[in-house]
């Protein structure tokens, strides 16, 4: 019978099965940052416990790190023992590499697997963060967990799972101009919902998908969790291939050879059948701004606020008048006519170098526009920050008016210094716009990389289409 | 983890869908490196007038008269009433250690995030899932009745409303065996030491580039 690509990587690694379907399934590579670690290894300690096997983490701190001034170390005294409490850990249970604050190679847990060639092809890979989902770019089963769950992994190289239903979302056809990887998770969001994907696996195909990058896989991936899904991924190509080919943790010679031919393999078979399937043209996606507090609340940029008067739905009536409420936004507005004040380019959504590409492609030779307070580039690694600079992007942002910062994910969660004031606007690349999200009171409006920059051009929103 | 049987407890009502975990619980205090102490900061942005910081005495911070936890009507509260999608986002598992640690040993929603609802089984928090129908039946009671109390039994899967009705769900055996006896998974996935390694050794042989 056709096998998904889900029921392929699902099989491979169920080492046992309760009688409910709750099964043990093995995990090939674990991903370890400083906000959800202390307290597994912690807990480890506690019970006389070793980690299963060491080799299969890759660590660096990400969240708490500052962007600037880092020969000043973390300033905040609360964040420094956050991530010098990763960096006893690590040092008293090893691993595999750890990135630590300030090595050249440091940056978003979800930058630097697949950059270091740490996440491959049919590999099972957890971290103790939701956006763990980007990984599945390359044909993987990609899951966010949480601490008890890491401590889990820890401690038997096993996470309980039950059986995922299977989407295919599938999008046909040439992109436009000016429209995304980005726009297509947007758009898929506000086709499904974000509780769409609830309880679901699900895998991007078609050929606007087979036609993107790793980088665009990876923003569609990354934002699957934003839909509700328990993990989002697009089968194994050429392209994947490519870009693995070379990479530190990547095989080598004859090991490359026998995992290409595995990794080959790594499709959804002629006919597999879906629990679900989601068609979407991509010649109907337009660049896309959301506009209020939940990713699902999203238009085009030609079109308008909408009107919660016109909603029938009493409880998405109330949610979108509270969003509006927050938002500071009135009904019917056009999207274009709304103004900014900050601008963040990053986040493990887009931080990656063709992200950073496509921004200064906007923005060479222009300025940002006046009303701006602060517009930033966060890199999403350190190595991605070098081959920025080797192309001059950093100078590019520089002569606009942007803020060219050290990695980490800074203000898509503002843990760190980075962040909005009550009642600030931000045009960002991140992944949610929560209330609070980039910081209490503050505002959020997620777009594209192209859409940010242009945004930071006009001082507002506005079509980047017109700019290329 | 504590064990869960039976609960009977006092009902909080929180009526709007897609409660976030950055809102139940926000990231500035995800700096903490311990699993306890988020209880004062649970919904914190809602809950209080001012912006809250890691540190900060709580019992001094002004409380938003407005928020519905901080009615006195629902102080003790066990149970969470909410809707659908509650607790969508961040994996953070502060979310549900807020919640336990606040005094919620239960929530009553439509439908949850996944990771959260893995979350909150790993800490004795019972996520349950009922129709929407029911629910806005509990909402009204809830609103119409002072007190309000509902009684959890997880052995028989039923949420027990005063008035004498029985609203059965759904649970895993697994998940429920785990809670009902408190046991730590990680002690029972050990059983299956033997079989973690057979099967790591077949997959080292057939794919050693997966264990360089």
């Amino acid at each position: 019978m056709p096998q998904t690509l889900y029921e392929k990587l699902w099989q491979s690694h169920v080492v046992h099965e309760e009688a409910d379907g709750t099964a043990l399934i093995y995990i090939d590579r674990h991903l370890v940052h400083e906000v959800t670690s202390p307290q597994a290894f912690e807990g480890l300690k506690l019970a006389g416990r070793k980690p299963w096997r060491v080799s299969s983490i890759v660590a660096t701190a990400d969240h708490n790190t500052p962007t600037n001034f880092w020969e000043r170390g973390i300033e905040d005294p609360i964040s420094r023992l956050q991530v010098e409490t990763l960096d006893a850990n690590i040092k008293e249970v090893g691993a595999l590499a750890y990135f630590a604050f300030r090595d050249p190679r440091q940056g978003i847990v979800h930058v630097i697997g697949p950059e270091s060639g740490a996440t491959l092809p049919g590999m099972t890979v957890v971290c103790g963060d939701s956006h763990t989902s980007t990984h599945g770019a390359f044909g993987c089963l990609a899951i966010g967990i949480g601490t008890s769950e890491v401590e889990h992994v820890l401690a038997t190289q096993c996470l309980l799972q039950k059986r995922s239903k299977t989407m295919l979302v599938r999008v046909e056809g040439p992109l436009g101009k000016g429209v995304t990887a980005k726009d297509i998770a947007l758009a898929v969001i506000a086709r499904i919902g974000t509780a769409g994907g609830t309880g679901s696996a699900i895998e991007f195909g078609g050929s606007t998908i087979r036609a993107l990058s790793m980088e665009g896989r990876m923003t569609l991936c990354n934002m699957a969790i934003e839909a509700g899904a328990r993990m989002g991924f697009v089968a194994v190509d050429d392209i994947t291939i490519n870009y693995l080919k070379g990479r530190p943790f990547a095989p080598k010679a004859e090991l490359w050879d026998a995992a290409m031919a595995s990794w080959r393999t790594l499709k959804s078979d002629e006919g597999a059948s879906f629990d679900r399937v989601v068609e979407l043209r991509a010649a109907d996606i337009q660049p896309q701004v959301t506009w209020g507090t939940s990713p699902e609340m999203v238009v085009a940029i030609g079109g308008r606020v909408p009107d919660p008067a016109a909603e029938k739905d009493a409880s998405r009536r109330e949610g979108m008048e509270r969003a509006l409420k927050y938002m500071g936004l009135a009904a019917n507005t056009p999207i274009k006519d709304i103004a900014v004040d900050k601008i963040f380019i990053g986040s493990c959504t887009n931080s990656r170098i063709e992200d950073l590409r496509a921004a200064a492609k906007v923005v060479k030779g222009r300025k940002v526009a006046g009303n701006i307070k602060l517009a930033l580039v966060v890199p999403g690694s350190g190595l991605i920050k070098r081959q920025a600079e080797s192309e001059g992007l950093d100078k590019i942002f520089v002569a606009a008016g942007f803020e060219w910062r050290e990695p980490g994910c800074s203000m898509c969660l503002a843990m760190n210094a980075d962040r909005l004031e009550a009642g600030e606007r931000c045009a960002s690349t991140s992944n949610r716009n929560f209330e609070g999200r980039q910081g209490a009171g503050g505002r959020t409006h997620l777009v594209s990389p192209e859409m940010a920059a242009a945004a930071a051009l006009a001082g507002h929103f506005s079509d980047v289409r017109d700019l290329l | 983890m504590d064990k869960f049987v039976r609960l009977q407890g006092l009902v909080a009502p929180l009526d709007r869908a897609n409660v976030d975990t950055d809102a139940i619980i926000p990231k500035q205090f995800l700096k903490s490196i311990k699993r306890s102490g988020f209880g004062p900061n649970l919904f914190d942005a809602w809950r209080y007038l001012d912006v809250g910081e890691p540190g900060m005495d709580n019992s001094k911070r002004s409380l938003n008269p407005d928020f519905v936890l901080n009615q006195p009507r629902y102080q003790g509260a066990q149970i969470l009433l909410a809707r659908k999608n509650f607790g969508c986002g961040s994996s953070r598992e502060h979310a549900p250690w807020a919640l336990l640690d606040f005094g919620f040993r239960a929530v009553l929603a439509e439908s949850y995030a996944d990771i959260f609802f893995n979350n909150c089984f790993k800490n004795g928090v019972l996520p349950i899932v009922l129709p929407a129908a029911e629910l806005d039946e509990l909402f009204a009671q809830v609103a119409a009745t002072p007190g309000y109390k509902l009684t959890i039994d997880l052995e028989r899967q039923l949420v027990l409303r005063p008035d004498g009705k029985a609203l059965p769900f759904a649970v895993d055996g697994f998940r429920k065996e785990c809670l009902v006896n408190g046991w730590d998974d990680i002690g029972l996935t050990l059983r299956h030491a033997e079989k973690i390694r057979a099967y790591e050794d077949k997959r080292r042989a057939e794919q050693p580039w997966l264990f360089a």
